[in-house]
């Protein structure tokens, strides 16, 4: 494993859930701490049910009610914190805004004047591949290109730390390949601080300098596995001996939490 | 029926539905001149379209049409106000929403238009009754709706603006108001037409002018063409009014 030379940007110490439910409580999250360097790409992966989305919710201040504690550049924070933004799994662009306003949003919010907030809007239109497309309302846009805007929009307030919840997960097979892409090339652009929920292998391999396995529930995380692939990189490495390489390893070790994750969930589908 | 089907025969849908109201004309107007129809309960339509022209004629619709417009109009900003205020209410408070939501339905199904005595007796017979009864009459879907659309912003656009630190203010005006903007006006529609049919209602009810009155005035005259008209004109106010509004709707949320 790394060993952390600089200070980590994000410090997660025994950060765990328990949900409780009328039907008794549920543990999400056992424990897991984490550190996380400045530009540092790690992925988080498990099967559903793993509380992977339970721990984005609980770094990005959406959730208050946890144990343990959260850090930024060794600071505790509880809530919303303005260095860390946010890139949701469900399409979450404003449909009665335009895509440049769209992205301008955050800026309009913390009354940046509106000569910048678009000029700056329309760079990260460009930064995202969506020149021409400024005036375009989403709903007359394709899926991969709203999931686009929300990513420039989540960049546009320059988070020095970026969540994705399983950004791609709505799209084609293709889609998510270039767009993932696209958000590598970002993330090397600005060297962007950047931890991705996903289930996808080869997505997390692609992208990260770490990918994080978590158990089924209640999650923790079972395995951390560094990737060593040469980096800038794109999706032109799948074809690679390594890649291929890595993605086994990591599909052996969470062989193991999605059997059990499905045999939990038939078990529970079946018994009710 | 397949859209196939339709375009096969190339009658436009306008064309269609001209089709039918003509034809259901024709089948009145021959009915009572050949005596089928009471042509005295039920007059021909050529004669409703005459008694229609003297009505315009001696200003008598316009004047009518002006003051309706003007009490139904009146009523329904006042019922959008506090429609959408009491809405909001009921979205915040979720005690409040629990408790109330069932007995707005209840209202918006029921005939408002009866209790018009007792508005009569607080604001006196005068045009305020008509507007108070309007507004009442268009409030429940005004109200039911704005709850609606604001309980149903989803979640995830909501947490688009808690990510970015917004205050409550900015977040309800800057995300969850546009956002449940189209149920809020579908409710604004629909109230309007409730309005309409209140103020046309209370009018008929209390001689105090508009459409319903003349209507009324008409019919106790047995001036029976001429309260035909009215009926018909009031009808086709609506619709066009429907149809207006249902322009404007698709016009503002044409990006959607």
């Amino acid at each position: 494993m790394n060993t952390v030379t600089t200070n980590p940007v994000l410090r997660l110490s025994n950060v765990a859930k328990t949900f409780v439910t009328p039907n008794g409580s549920v543990r999400a999250l056992d424990p897991v701490s984490l550190d996380i360097r400045q530009g540092e790409f790690i992925s988080i992966i498990g099967p559903s049910g793993c509380g992977k989305s339970t721990l984005m919710n609980i770094v990005g201040g959406l959730l208050d009610d946890y144990d343990g504690e959260v850090q930024v550049d060794g600071v505790p924070v509880r809530g919303c914190h303005k260095e860390i933004g946010m890139v949701f799994q469900e399409e979450s662009t404003f449909p009665w805004r335009t895509a440049i306003d769209n992205v301008a949003f955050p800026m309009e919010a913390t009354g940046v004047p509106r000569e910048e907030r678009l000029s700056r809007a329309k760079d990260l239109l460009r930064l995202v591949g969506l020149d021409g497309f400024e005036q375009r309302f989403p709903s007359e846009l394709s899926g991969g290109m709203r999931q686009r805007i929300a990513i420039a929009r989540t960049l546009a307030f320059k988070p020095r730390i970026l969540l994705m919840d399983e950004p791609f997960a709505a799209l084609d097979e293709q889609t998510r390949l270039l767009l993932g892409d696209k958000v590598l090339q970002i993330q090397q652009e600005l060297n962007q601080t950047t931890m991705l929920i996903t289930h996808n292998i080869a997505e997390a391999v692609q992208l990260s300098d770490r990918v994080l396995i978590m158990t089924f529930r209640p999650g923790r995380i079972k395995q951390v596995i560094d990737i060593e692939l040469p980096r800038p990189r794109s999706s032109k490495l799948m074809g690679g001996e390594k890649f291929g390489h890595y993605v086994a390893a990591i599909w052996e070790d969470l062989r193991e939490e999605a059997t059990r994750g499905l045999l939990e969930m038939e078990g529970a589908r079946s018994g009710s | 029926m397949s859209s196939a089907a339709i375009s096969q025969t190339r009658l436009p849908a306008w064309l269609m539905r001209t089709l039918v109201i003509l034809f259901l004309l024709g089948i009145w107007e021959a009915g009572s001149q050949y005596g089928f129809i009471n042509a005295f309960t039920a007059p021909p339509p050529s004669a409703i379209f005459f008694a229609f022209i003297r009505l315009v004629e001696a200003g008598d619709i316009t004047r009518a049409l002006a003051l309706t417009f003007f009490e139904a109009f009146t009523a329904a900003s006042i019922g959008t106000i506090v429609g959408v205020a009491a809405g909001y209410f009921l979205h915040r408070s979720k005690m409040a929403g629990l408790a109330y939501t069932s007995w707005v339905a209840a209202a918006a199904s029921a005939p408002l238009v009866l209790i018009y005595p007792l508005f009569l007796v607080i604001f006196g017979r005068n045009p305020a009754t008509i507007i108070a009864m309007g507004a009442l009459g268009c409030m429940p879907p005004i109200i039911l709706k704005a709850k609606e659309g604001l309980d149903g912003v989803r979640p995830v656009l909501l947490n688009v603006g808690r990510a970015l630190n917004l205050s409550a203010r900015k977040q309800f005006w800057m995300i969850q108001f546009p956002a449940a903007l189209p149920t809020i006006f579908n409710g604004i529609r629909i109230g309007l037409l409730f309005a309409i049919i209140n103020v046309v209602g209370v009018e008929f009810l209390i001689s105090l002018g508009g459409l319903g009155y003349m209507i009324a005035y008409l019919g106790d005259r047995f001036d029976y063409p001429a309260m035909y008209a009215g009926i018909l004109f009031v009808i086709f106010v609506s619709v066009v009014f429907f149809l207006l509004t249902e322009r404007l709707e698709k016009w503002l949320l044409s990006s959607r």
